[in-house]
């Protein structure tokens, strides 16, 4: 496995080139570098998962857990940074996810970015963000991971400000960064806190076994922590949990996602869908033990936020207009079901909640796996309609299918996977997560798969709202739209071959479960019924609804309840909350009346000193005036006091 | 002869060779060779320090060497190393070497200003090898008068006010600082000034008593907090570094302010180390407030250098911060922040120089969208901005790392909070870094002056170069030049916590 280094130092390489180079390269070169390192690596990752799922199971059914690299990158006392490589189940399981979606990203770019100005700078950045995303899942401490999350902020705040003269994006860019880092200091935190009390920032909390026999850390000892009080590690994995609600846009910390579509629609795909807005999830798997055995009643956190997350985005989604945005809020919603499905899962826990088996875990990788390659999908797709009508505004397009055929299709598939169709992926993933949920408790299970049906229902509205509907025609007329180039098809092709098959063709669950073990997936009939045909009828609304000429219901709807379809327009104005949190609060009453205090209480008394000083001494200044007899007077009058001190 | 000494004489050399230069191509050759030979001098002495250390000498100071020279008062010229002072020496010379190169066509006056200029330097290295306090002190001063006059000719804006108010503040210090080394000098029984002696009690140096510590360590400590900027008295920083030349703001805010750092932790807190713990927490608290407050000024400024000196209130409030924690990986967190603030403020100033030469700006609201215009300098500046704001990769995230890891491990709900506190800075620093990269390198210029303007020119180039380069070596490979720092701090912190017993927090 000593490969595995190259699959993080290839596309670092790759950036320090492009990033060198730059404008010296043609964008030809620099592309064609940027994407043949992508595809050596995810040509690596793939190895790499094969050799790791071929290898034999260690005798508990388990997949050895490996570490072919690890060394201190910085010594802190007792504590120490460590870099490495760790492969076990759901890192491998991430490394194709992103080797693929981000090698996708990388053709589609080809044409999606042709002529674009900083199109080397662009090729440098994703495989910046590559690398990062890379080193995150692979990390062997918490340190390591932290450390890569903060590189995959700065990328995605680079690439979101990709277009830098452009004011949104700007905003955007610097929106992301903040939002995501205000949530990383309590991720910090919190790893502060976890070091501190178990000595140690590995992973190594369930004491795996090996594949040579040792452990390569100091494993976690939570006797400390334990002491300490029983509070100690739940506030520490609460407070890294805000960190990943952070990443992973979970309410209220989600404001930065729709504005994030601000950068380039591949972009978008990669690191706003597919990869980095899911590291929240890959975090709380990767400290799943400890939730479980030190923090079970804390899950039910995960839980209801991603409920609420996930009920919220969808009903905001229902009433976007920009076809970015209601992926985006789709995205929001989706990972949020992945928090969700990690929540309700606990082993072993069987006596605090009705809980029968390890099913969640399974089911939120599963759904990160299916979400990563549908919702890819639909974010380059977007891009090549994005490319065909100039707009991402749905009022400039409708009736696309006929000039845009395979997009239509692959659009289409997507649509049907994440609305939970049979056969597509999405439906065998979300199935799980909603029997997991109603295992965990029937409330749950139903909003969720209420949920489910207003997903089908808005992403219908929005396929109808591209490829049928009302056409602008004049606007067509004028500007006919076309199918993109082969570069930007092809992505979109392989990925929807991804999303039709790999949700019956492979059982996930031999791949990654709670327990590690094999894991068979069998459908609870009655539960994939209900979301099938909940799913269907959702669908139908939507068709009715949309998919006329003309909207007769959509338009009633939208004035019999105006102030809910303005709500809902304005995301239940969130953005205004934070935008007066930071302006009126923060900048108004904390940083001005810091400045000013500054410059005038602080700096004024120094002032002050001086300026006393040299007043004191402009009126003792007259004392030396040079006039002999005033001394000679002084002289005698100074004498004579002297005198009648030492008399008496 | 001690090789330490060399560090004073080649900057002594230089002065002789800019005496007797004519011309501006003999300054220039002057000064590219002395900093040149001084920064290789340094790279020289890390790299024995580094064999010596591996070779198992674990003596505490290295390259020991002493000679009387002002015998009835006791004083004597003592030089001696440890993993601290090289790590400073290293930044002095990389700073030195690189504003030599970002003053190249410093204008008018020239040789003058790089004669102010190189005893500024001297004044550095003698500081940072001197064991002596005495001499420490006279190096302090030398380096510190020059000031005056480099901000005072060849400074802008308001450079007359801000010369005086940085000399009389900084004097104010030394003022406080005598006492206290006098304190500290008859409180040890008036037998040596040498600071090894001091600490360890020999040489017939006596332990201080607690009483006179608590009255000399206040005046030592806040008379090297006035250099570190230490709250409330970091006043002059932003009006000095705003009206001081690039060069001169460089080295003053690489390196002059990390003299603050070093003297607090090398003389105030280790020869007082009873008082230290007493009084601490004191200090804790200004400095927690230093970040924060430090980070809130610089969200509404508008001028360049203002928020870059404010900025620099804040990190080198994390310096007094991390060595008032008292622990080894917080003292090891301090120097390892010394230097990633050394070199990237450096790197900023430098920028912020840059730039200003050539728009006659430094107002935000007067700047955008630099980055068409000059993109090397302004893919530098976000850069610098990264580095600043903690990214993984370059000094700082290394330096914050080890400081809040350090500080964390610290018992006690009091150093908690405050680690808390201090953590909440990374935040802050984000929005008005990303606030100033928005407003002046990105968007469109409008303003048709600008888009005249050039990108950068050799020497400029190679100065920041170089200074990223260090920025990300440091950044990239943190263990070996953290260890070095460790076997340093390490000593001095063992003397500190031999008196734990009587912090009232632990």
């Amino acid at each position: 496995m000593e490969h595995t280094l190259l699959i993080l130092l290839l596309p670092f390489l790759s950036f320090l080139f492009l990033g060198l180079m730059d404008s010296k390269l043609s964008h030809r070169v620099s592309g064609l570098i940027g994407t043949t390192v992508l595809g050596v690596v995810a040509a690596l990752s793939y190895y790499t998962a094969w050799q790791y799922f071929t290898a034999d199971r260690l005798a508990d059914g388990t997949f050895a857990t490996l570490v072919p690299y690890n060394a201190t990158w910085l010594p802190l006392g007792a504590l120490h940074f460590d870099m490495g490589i760790m492969l076990d189940p759901i890192s491998v399981m991430m490394l194709i996810v992103i080797s693929t979606v981000s090698l996708m990203v990388h053709i589609y770019s080809f044409g999606y970015m042709h002529g674009e100005r900083g199109f080397q700078r662009y090729y440098a950045f994703l495989s910046l963000f590559t690398m990062s995303m890379l080193g995150l899942v692979v990390a062997t401490n918490i340190f390591q991971m932290y450390l890569f999350w903060e590189l995959v902020g700065v990328s995605s705040y680079l690439l979101i400000g990709f277009y830098y003269t452009m004011p949104a994006a700007i905003a955007a860019s610097k929106k992301a960064f903040i939002v995501t880092r205000f949530a990383d200091m309590f991720f910090l935190v919190g790893i502060l806190i976890f070091g501190y009390y178990t000595s140690s920032f590995s992973f190594d909390f369930a004491h795996p076994v090996y594949a040579d026999g040792v452990t390569p850390f100091a494993s976690v000892d939570t006797a400390k922590a334990v002491a300490a009080g029983g509070f100690i590690l739940p506030t520490a994995l609460v407070l890294m949990f805000i960190g990943g609600a952070g990443k992973s846009a979970m309410f209220p910390l989600h404001i930065w996602l729709p504005d994030a579509m601000e950068g380039p629609t591949p972009v978008s795909a990669l690191i706003h869908a597919a990869t980095m807005v899911v590291a929240g999830v890959y975090q709380i798997a990767r400290m799943f033990p400890m939730w479980i055995a030190y923090a079970p009643e804390q899950m039910s956190i995960v839980v209801w936020i991603g409920v609420f997350t996930a009920f919220y985005a969808a009903a905001v989604a229902c009433a976007q207009s920009d076809i970015k945005r209601v992926l985006a809020f789709s995205t929001i919603s989706q990972i949020a079901f992945m928090m969700v499905a990690l929540g309700v899962c606990m082993p072993g826990h069987e006596a605090l909640i009705d809980n029968h088996a390890s099913l969640g875990y399974m089911a939120s990788m599963f759904h990160l796996f299916t979400h990563a390659m549908f919702k890819a999908c639909l974010f380059l797709g977007a891009g090549c309609i994005i490319h065909a009508v100039h707009s991402n505004e749905m009022s400039t397009m409708g009736g696309l299918r006929k000039y845009m055929p395979i997009t239509h299709i692959t659009f289409l598939i997507s649509c049907l996977a994440i609305a939970g169709i049979p056969p597509f992926s999405g439906f065998f993933s979300k199935d799980e997560i909603l029997t997991a949920c109603m295992h965990y408790s029937p409330i749950c299970g139903w909003i969720m798969t209420g949920v489910a049906a207003m997903t089908a229902f808005y992403m219908f509205r929005l396929y109808y709202g591209i490829f049928w509907g009302t056409e602008n025609k004049a606007l067509h007329a004028a500007h006919t739209p076309h199918e993109a180039p082969w570069t930007m098809t092809l992505p979109l092709i392989i990925l929807s071959l991804i999303t039709i098959t790999c949700g019956w063709a492979v059982n996930f669950g031999s791949f990654v479960s709670a327990s590690g073990a094999d894991y068979q997936i069998h459908l609870d009939p009655s539960i994939a019924t209900t979301s099938v045909v909940i799913a269907v009828a959702a669908i139908l609304v939507a068709t009715w609804m949309y998919a006329r000429e003309s909207q007769p219901v959509a338009v009633d709807l939208k004035e019999k309840f105006p102030r809910l379809h303005r709500w809902a327009y304005k995301r239940f104005y969130m953005d205004e909350v934070y935008q007066y949190i930071t302006h009126r609060i923060i900048f108004a009453h904390i940083s001005t009346p810091i400045a000013w205090f500054d410059r005038h209480v602080i700096d004024g008394f120094f002032d002050f000193l001086a300026w006393g000083t040299h007043k004191l001494s402009e009126k003792i200044r007259g004392l030396q005036s040079g006039n002999v007899q005033w001394y000679a007077f002084v002289f005698l009058l100074g004498t004579i006091l002297l005198y009648i001190i030492m008399v008496l | 002869m001690n090789f330490l000494s060399i560090f004073v004489l080649i900057p002594l050399v230089m002065l002789l060779g800019l005496w007797l230069a004519r011309g501006v191509n003999q300054v220039r050759g002057v000064m590219v060779a002395g900093s040149t030979a001084l920064l290789a001098l340094a790279i020289y002495l890390t790299v024995d320090f580094l064999a010596e250390r591996a070779a198992g000498n674990t003596a505490e100071m290295l390259y020991t060497a002493s000679f009387d020279w002002i015998a009835p008062l006791k004083i004597k010229y003592s030089v001696g190393v440890d993993g601290i002072s090289v790590a400073m020496l290293l930044l002095s010379a990389i700073i030195v070497f690189t504003g030599t190169f970002a003053s190249w066509r410093l204008q008018p006056l020239t040789k003058e200003y790089f004669l102010w200029f190189t005893l500024l330097s001297m004044g550095v290295f003698g500081f940072f090898i001197s064991v002596d306090m005495f001499a420490m002190f006279m190096f302090y001063e030398i380096a510190l008068i020059p000031m005056y006059l480099l901000i005072g000719v060849w400074g802008s804006g308001r450079k007359e006010y801000a010369a005086m108010k940085l000399t009389l503040m900084l004097m104010g210090g030394s003022a406080f600082l005598m006492c206290g080394i006098f304190g500290i000098f008859y409180g040890a029984g008036g037998a040596s000034m040498n600071i090894l002696d001091i600490a360890h009690h020999t040489g017939g140096c006596r332990p201080i008593a607690v009483g006179e510590q608590c009255i000399w360590f206040p005046l030592t400590f806040v008379g090297f907090g006035v250099l570190g900027a230490l709250f409330p008295f970091h006043t002059w920083s932003p009006d000095g570094h705003a009206s001081a030349p690039t060069a001169v703001s460089m080295l003053h805010a690489g390196v002059l302010m990390k003299l603050g750092g070093y003297g607090c932790f090398r003389i105030a807190m280790y020869l007082m180390p009873e008082a230290a713990n007493q009084l601490g927490w004191i200090f804790l608290i200004l400095t927690s407030i230093s970040v924060v407050y430090g980070a809130f000024s610089a969200c509404v400024q508008t001028d360049l250098k203002y928020i870059n000196a404010y900025s620099s209130v804040s990190h080198c409030g994390l310096v007094l911060f991390a060595i008032l924690m008292m622990n080894h990986v917080a003292a090891t967190g301090a120097v390892l922040q010394m230097l990633s603030h050394g070199l990237m403020t450096a790197l900023f100033f430098a920028l912020i120089g840059m730039i200003y030469g050539r728009t006659h700006t430094r107002d935000i609201r007067e700047l955008a969208g630099l980055m068409r215009i000059m993109p090397f300098l302004a893919v530098c500046y976000v850069i610098a901005g990264l580095a600043n704001l903690g990214l993984p990769g370059l000094s700082g995230f290394v330096a914050e790392m080890t400081i809040f890891v350090g500080s964390f491990s610290n018992e006690g709900a009091f150093y908690t909070t405050l680690t808390i506190i201090a953590c909440t800075s990374i935040v802050i620093t984000a929005v008005y870094i990303l606030r100033l990269v928005g407003k002046i390198l990105y968007g469109t210029c409008t303003n048709e002056h600008h888009l005249a303007l050039t990108d950068a020119t050799w020497d400029e180039r190679f100065a920041v170069v170089c200074l990223i380069i260090s920025v990300a070596g440091l950044g990239l490979a943190p263990w070996w030049i953290s260890d070095m720092i460790g076997t340093g701090t390490g000593p001095i912190i063992d003397v500190i916590q031999s008196a734990v017993a009587l912090n009232p927090f632990h």
